[in-house]
């Protein structure tokens, strides 16, 4: 079933230097396999290309459970200096939940 | 099992004054922590200060100052804070003429060396881009990130109120708790977990329901009034988080699952002044309502070196804007923006221009969808000087005889740019001090 991401996860988006982390955070735990499975580095990269430059970094938190994108932006994209207006580039979390994955067991409405 | 309630009544430079206020009449604590500092307001602090040599702590200090000392002085509660900014002397000075002035009896240390500007190798390349630190622009501030060790001697000492300046966000709950339970900074994993909870209670209310609300996927209840957060943690570094009854927002699963991860670049491998913390190792139980139990942490030893943060001058930035309506309202912000760049010519060396509710946040791919009824045109740049900048400002506001039909609302900001670099030092080059100050001057 195709399902937009912010219908089964929920994302922050935090900033560090020319470096954005979005995690991923299933709603119902038995969906962090699939979301390991589906949301690679490079579809998060190919996605977030508007903003997000050179490779994506994931890494997996399974004691959350929750996954984290670790994403480059350009050097002088920086939260004093970037010409943005989101210098922080916090909405992009809501870009990552725009994505559209094919989830074998997506749940009907909306959890919390 | 004895517990020490820490709360945190402020997450950034900006943060509200009142709920700091509800957490010392109503949490209970022990320890207060303001954490009000980032990359950008610690330059800004080294700028004021070379302006005004007496400008250099936080310019809200006053402001939540003469909420708190009264409250922290009648519950017995003590303050850690960065509020110091770029000058934690100053700073301490004026808190006690803040108490002086309200008659609360105080005592004050100020911690200082977190000023590295005279010390650090100028021709290190910075971990962004590689390049050499002097290479950016004129070198205005240089800060290193100071860890609970340089925090321990004012806590020893007995003030009520610490005051330091650039102190890593995590060392200043790790300072009190392992004060209070007298941990040794080598017993890694205690350091390591009171790491986890200092980094989720850093930011303030966003551990509490701030920066999650997103209706009908994420509810936070009373987000207006939303509490900020508490932690009750033992003395094995495990904790509570909850906030102070009465208030607004949640403490979950969820909301800490968001903060752990928060602004977490490996979770392998946390890495503050204090210890190397292993997030992946963190457990998190919803014990009852509003309260999270988060145990487990694991940690390795602390970096052999400091991160310091390099401010420089990176010239000025203008920003203007002017908003156009109707169903051919993006089409003019298009045509306005491409007047404007005309007109600017090769005059401004990095010119950006956003369609504010189209594409201004995420590029065309994702925002290029329906046409808006109604778009601002945004240009921003940064030029060497004020003046090069303000002509983006200038060319914008003549958009309203000059440029396409029906454009209203023209503002335009310009100021000064401290660019921000990374780069590490040495701990035997950095020498915390504490300072403390007498109340009858």
């Amino acid at each position: 079933m195709k399902v937009r991401l912010a219908e089964v996860a929920h994302s922050r988006a935090g900033d560090k230097g020319t470096l954005v982390t979005l995690s991923l955070i299933p709603y119902e735990p038995r969906h962090y396999p699939d979301l390991c499975r589906l949301v690679t580095a490079d579809l998060v990269r190919d996605h977030l290309a508007g903003r997000v430059r050179g490779q994506v970094l994931r890494h997996e938190m399974p004691n959350l459970p929750a996954l984290l994108f670790v994403c480059r932006r350009d050097p002088d994209d920086t939260v004093t200096a970037s010409l943005y207006l989101d210098t922080h580039a916090k909405s992009l979390s809501s870009a990552l939940l725009e994505l559209i994955v094919d989830l074998p067991d997506a749940p009907e409405g909306h959890p919390a | 099992m004895r517990t020490v309630r820490v709360g945190c009544g402020a997450g950034f430079a900006g943060d509200r004054v009142q709920p700091a206020v509800d957490l010392v009449d109503r949490g209970e604590l022990d320890y207060l922590v303001l954490e009000c500092l980032a990359e950008r307001t610690t330059a800004l602090g080294q700028l004021r200060r070379l302006a005004d040599p007496t400008a250099g702590y936080d310019p809200s200090l006053d402001r939540r100052m003469r909420l708190l000392l009264k409250p922290l002085a009648r519950t017995g509660t003590r303050l850690v804070t960065n509020i110091g900014s770029a000058d934690p002397p100053a700073a301490a000075r004026r808190v006690l003429q803040i108490a002086a002035e309200l008659a609360v009896p105080v005592s004050v240390a100020a911690v200082t060396g977190d000023d590295v500007l005279d010390r650090i190798d100028v021709t290190a390349p910075a971990w962004e881009d590689g390049r050499p630190l002097i290479e950016h622009g004129e070198l205005v501030s240089a800060s290193a990130y100071l860890g609970a060790d340089a925090l321990l001697p004012a806590l020893r000492g007995g003030a009520q109120v610490v005051i330091g300046g650039r102190i890593a966000d995590p060392s200043l709950f790790v300072a009190p708790l392992a004060h209070e339970f007298g941990w040794s900074l080598d017993d890694v994993d205690r350091i390591a977990g009171a790491t986890a909870i200092g980094h989720l209670l850093e930011c303030g209310g966003q551990v509490t329901g701030g920066y999650f609300a997103d209706p009908p996927y994420k509810t936070v209840p009373d987000l207006a009034n939303l509490g900020y957060p508490i932690a009750e943690v033992d003395e094995d570094a495990a904790g509570v988080l909850t906030k102070p009854p009465g208030t607004g927002g949640r403490v979950d699963r969820m909301t800490v699952a968001e903060q752990l991860a928060y602004e977490v670049t490996d979770p392998r491998a946390y890495l503050t002044p204090d210890v190397t913390a292993d997030f992946t190792t963190v457990r998190i139980h919803e014990t009852g309502p509003d309260r999270v139990r988060v145990t487990a942490t694991t940690g390795a030893p602390r970096p052999p070196t400091l991160k310091v943060s390099v401010g420089y001058r990176a010239g000025f930035r203008c920003e203007a804007e002017i908003s156009y309506a109707g169903a051919t309202a993006l089409d003019r912000a298009r045509l306005a923006g491409q007047v404007v760049a005309d007109r600017l010519g090769d005059l401004i060396p990095r010119l950006r221009i956003d369609y504010i509710g189209a594409t201004a946040l995420h590029g065309d791919d994702l925002g290029g969808g329906a046409e808006p009824y109604e778009c601002r045109l945004r240009i921003a740049g940064i030029a060497p000087t004020r003046e090069a900048a303000e002509a983006i400002g200038d060319e914008v506001t003549a958009l309203y005889t000059t440029g396409p039909a029906g454009g209203g609302g023209v503002r335009v900001t310009t100021e000064e740019v401290i660019g921000i670099v990374s780069t590490s030092i040495e701990r035997s080059l950095v020498e915390p001090r504490v300072h403390h100050l007498a109340a009858d001057r």
